[in-house]
């Protein structure tokens, strides 16, 4: 039961952001199982190009908006303006209301600013004005962050940051692929003349659809055992909470998806399990930032398969 | 560094201290006070040390400590031997090993000597609450244990392990309760310091002595009737008899002659009953007069007293046989009969004059004498107290002319030496009188408020006649109780009063469970797990069966206890099983299958190994995942999965 239509939408992005089909294919996994995506990475990765592209090939709307340190919680939801004309308030929606949203460098923007998006993203509605407006749907955020280390940043709580499904690094491409990036055609160009290939319709069927692919029970042992294994053993500052095992098995039935199958394998909760528990899972001896997949490769070599 | 060296972590140091409290608190009675102070001083060094993270005290300070320690045990006590100097010395021990924690094997020795601390305690007393905060204090040092080993769970679920471990080590414990083989002799008697000073009726009685008892109510005995409980009236339970009078004081006999059987005739209905004895520090057994059988390993004496060949130092057991009707004494021996005539000389001219006066009315009638005596006791109209006035050197005169109030002491003195007086033999005997059913588990419970003293007279024809002279004058504490007997308002010990229904209540709750306690857990001896074992069906134990089924059932329990264990383990599933079997044989072509592997990947690196089964190798992985991890996997797949295993040959 390979779907065609998604292999296309992975082919469209990966023939314009090149050397990069495991973020890629993680970022689209992400957005099949209804989370919004971090990306922590360096400026001039592709982060928005990818965001851009994304929408583009899923035939969905795209706004972006750029996080800065004197950002209000207007700036993202809107405003409410008074209209001389009919002599009321008329609400402004702001940059929220789309389908995809790259909330770009969100760690600059001041803690209230940062709140106003992600109780937005949680709810997936936006109260203003003492009204609730709902978002529309699908609705998919993307935020790119700025490591931490770099000045002038407010670095987002992990409380906060437990609400993004995912966290990938896009990192430098490998010479071939940069090579054939400078090579290559203009890649505004070639994103404006991309076609949908997917109607939003059809992506939120394919998201209900993520949620019926099988978990046998053998599969919930080893999301089982991973956690309780994080959170017996002496090496992680906390463990995986239930909301992370949720997160990891949904992002493990979309990869399992991408993959053509109807059933969950350890190999698609392996391959996510990096992304998951980048941002959540913090070992003992963490001096600054690790890398998250020898992190995750050391907790999957430490837990057999039930 | 190897395991026993590693350095004790600020957890375990925890756990260490609140482990050599629990085991060391039951003990604060039973050491010297300087003992005491001294070690609630090293446990807050120790405290401290863990708190502040200080360092350890240095080598040559702990020595002196030790020896300083030592010295004050030997000099407290003379000696190291023995119950109470031991257990001291193991408490400096244990105080100063918390201040010397440098590795984790100090920390198993620290908790192994808290194990032995708990097992002093049973030294000193055996009782339920004893028991049971002594298993507080196990679980308490058994999660010192695992700490030890690995410190990082939470001090909870600690507890809650060492509570699993302790309750899988319980139907061991049972088991060897029940079938390790009894040695004769309590369970923690210890040659010495075994002797302690129980109250009780004494060799002797004087003004006095007898209300002393009352105001105690510890049980001298608890008795289990075969049938009928009998009216309280016959429930004289006979003690030590008095012949020997100075003027102030009855005593016994010095010498007892004891008959090894009975030296009367028995008459009218048996009563059996078994009496369980607490400790008395005395020779005597008590028995429902008129005793009916001798005690296994006691004998009679001549005034019909029931003995132990030892003194009751321990709970004791037996069976007994009264009967009620039986007349003793017909031809009582004239030595015996002049010692029961004797009065001192001088003193109590009233009562002289009295029984003078009595013998020249009826001469030679004892019966007629008894009647007189009776019938003057009953007009002088005396009063049943717990509070007499002091009686100067003529207590017999001044109590029954002059201030006619006594407790049953004065009551009996006062009868035998009227009596004798008037020439009939009379003598006094001390004893329990009545007792209380305890309605949760039908045992009669004696106390020492039970305590009382009557009189026997020798009437020719009869032998000894029982005349309770306090009945006389008061019948209800004859018929009912102590309480019901002495004046409204007298002290009496908190459970003889008859007023606060709950409070009774209670206390028959807690005689019922300490006396099954006492009859079950410690007087379980040779001959009750004899009688227990054939009650299962186990004809004539000997401890060489006793031994093999103790281990066959061990082993039951080992099994039971595995297989509980092993129930949440998943079984082998048989596509796992296969999937084994693959993986094995791929791991002979060198290509090993790492258990946390997923088989697909693995299945691409072993056919990037060995393409030319790559075919093969992924059909098989395949297979299997679709078994453990697609829906509803089929029966035709694992047949296939196993062919093809089979078939399977790199």
């Amino acid at each position: 039961m390979r779907l065609p239509e998604l292999d296309a939408v992975l082919a469209d992005i990966n023939r314009i952001i090149l050397g990069k089909e495991r973020p890629i294919r993680l970022a689209l996994a992400c957005l099949l199982a209804r989370g919004h995506l971090l990306i922590e990475d360096l400026p001039g990765v592709g982060k928005t190009t990818l965001a851009h592209v994304l929408s583009k090939v899923l035939g969905l709307e795209f706004q972006r908006i750029q996080f800065t340190s004197d950002m209000l919680p207007a700036d993202i939801l809107g405003v409410s303006i008074f209209d001389r004309g009919s002599g009321a308030f008329h609400f402004h929606p702001g940059p929220i209301f789309t389908q995809v949203v790259l909330a770009d460098e969100i760690n600059r923007a001041t803690p209230k600013a940062q709140s106003a998006l992600l109780e937005a993203m949680e709810e997936r509605q936006v109260t203003a004005e003492g009204k609730t407006r709902p978002l529309p749907d699908p609705f998919f955020v993307i935020a790119t962050q700025n490591p931490a280390h770099q000045i002038g940043t407010f670095p987002l709580p992990e409380s906060q940051l437990d609400r993004f499904l995912l966290k990938i690094e896009l990192g430098y491409p490998d010479p071939a692929a940069e090579r054939e990036l400078l090579a290559g055609a203009d890649r505004q160009k070639m994103v404006a003349e991309l076609a949908a290939r997917i109607a939003a319709p059809r992506l939120v069927e394919l998201q209900q659809a993520v949620r019926s692919i099988h978990a046998a029970p053998a599969l919930i042992d080893y999301v089982q055992a991973l956690a309780a294994h994080t959170r017996t053993a002496p090496r992680w500052q906390a463990g995986l909470s239930p909301r992370a095992c949720l997160a990891l098995l949904a992002v493990a039935r979309a990869w399992a998806m991408l993959d053509g199958r109807d059933h969950v394998m350890p190999e698609d909760v392996q391959a996510v399990l990096p992304g998951v528990i980048a941002h959540r899972l913090r070992p003992v001896d963490d001096v600054a930032r690790s890398d998250p997949e020898a992190v995750a490769a050391a907790l999957i070599e430490a837990v057999p398969l039930p | 560094m190897s395991r026993v060296n590693r350095p004790v972590s600020t957890r375990q140091a925890w756990w260490l201290l609140a482990g050599a409290l629990a085991a060391a608190l039951p003990l604060v009675q039973q050491v010297p006070v300087w003992l005491a102070a001294a070690a609630a001083a090293a446990f807050a060094w120790r405290a401290a040390l863990t708190w502040r993270q200080w360092h350890l005290p240095p080598r040559w300070l702990l020595v002196l400590l030790v020896i300083a320690g030592t010295a004050g045990v030997v000099m407290q006590y003379r000696s190291i031997v023995g119950r109470t100097p031991g257990i001291a010395l193991l408490v400096v021990f244990l105080a100063l090993k918390l201040l010397e924690l440098r590795a984790a094997r100090d920390a198993i020795v620290t908790a192994l000597l808290c194990y032995f601390l708990v097992l002093g305690q049973f030294l000193f007393t055996q009782t339920i609450p004893t028991a049971l905060l002594s298993c507080l204090t196990v679980l308490i040092t058994t999660a010192t244990m695992l700490a030890a080993s690995d410190d990082r769970p939470a001090p909870l679920l600690q507890l809650r392990r060492a509570a699993l471990m302790l309750a899988q080590a319980m139907p061991f414990m049972l088991l060897l309760f029940i079938l390790f083989p009894r040695v004769q002799g309590p369970l923690w008697g210890l040659p010495q310091d075994r002797y302690t000073a129980t109250s009780g009726i004494s060799e002797t009685m004087s003004p006095g002595s007898i209300a002393q008892l009352s105001q105690s109510d510890a049980i001298a005995f608890r008795v289990q009737f075969a049938g009928q409980v009998p009216p309280q009236s016959q429930l004289y339970w006979r003690g030590p008899v008095m012949p020997a009078f100075d003027g102030r004081t009855w005593s016994i006999r010095q010498i007892l002659a004891a008959y090894s059987e009975l030296p009367y005739a028995v008459q009218g209905e048996p009563i059996d009953y078994d009496l369980t004895l607490e400790p008395n520090g005395k020779f005597w057994l008590f028995a429902l007069e008129m005793p009916g059988s001798l005690p296994p390993d006691g004998a009679l004496t001549s005034d019909y007293q029931p003995i132990s060949r030892q003194i009751v130092r321990n709970r004791l057991r037996y069976t007994q046989r009264a009967y009620p009707a039986s007349q003793a004494g017909i031809d009582e021996s004239r030595a015996m009969l002049r010692e029961s005539l004797a009065l001192p000389s001088g003193g109590n001219p009233r009562t002289r004059a009295l029984g003078a006066e009595w013998r020249n009315r009826h001469g030679d009638d004892g019966a007629a004498i008894l009647a007189t005596a009776q019938d003057f006791f009953n007009r002088q109209l005396l009063i049943y107290t717990l509070n007499p006035p002091l009686l100067g050197p003529d207590m017999v005169d001044e109590f029954l002319f002059e201030s006619k109030r006594g407790f049953c002491e004065h009551f009996a003195a006062a009868f035998v030496y009227a009596l004798r007086a008037a020439g009939v033999p009379a003598r006094v005997v001390a004893g329990y009188q009545g007792g209380e059913v305890n309605p949760v588990d039908g045992y009669l419970e004696v106390r020492q408020y039970d305590a009382h003293a009557w009189t026997e007279a020798w009437i020719a024809g009869r032998g000894w006649v029982r005349i309770d002279p306090t009945a006389i004058s008061a019948p209800s504490r004859i018929n009912s109780n102590l309480a019901a007997a002495v004046p409204a308002g007298e002290a009496l010990p908190f459970l003889a009063r008859t007023d606060l229904a709950w409070v009774r209540e209670l206390r028959y709750r807690l005689d019922a469970v300490t006396n099954g306690w006492n009859q079950w857990v410690l007087g379980y001896n040779p001959q009750k797990q004899r009688d227990f074992l054939s009650s299962l069906g186990f004809g004539e134990p000997d401890w060489r069966s006793m031994t093999a089924a103790l281990a066959v059932l061990c082993g039951f329990v080992l099994l039971g206890l595995t297989a509980w264990v092993l129930r949440n383990r998943r079984r082998t599933d048989p596509a796992f099983a296969a999937w084994r079997r693959f993986t094995g044989r791929l791991a002979a072509r060198g290509t090993v299958w790492r258990n946390w592997e997923g088989p697909l990947a693995f299945a691409e690196r072993a056919a990037a190994a060995s393409p030319a089964h790559a075919t093969a190798i992924r059909d098989i992985a395949a297979l299997y995942a679709r078994l453990r991890y697609a829906p509803a996997p089929r029966r035709e797949d694992l047949e296939r999965l196993r062919r093809q295993v089979a078939d399977f040959r790199p």
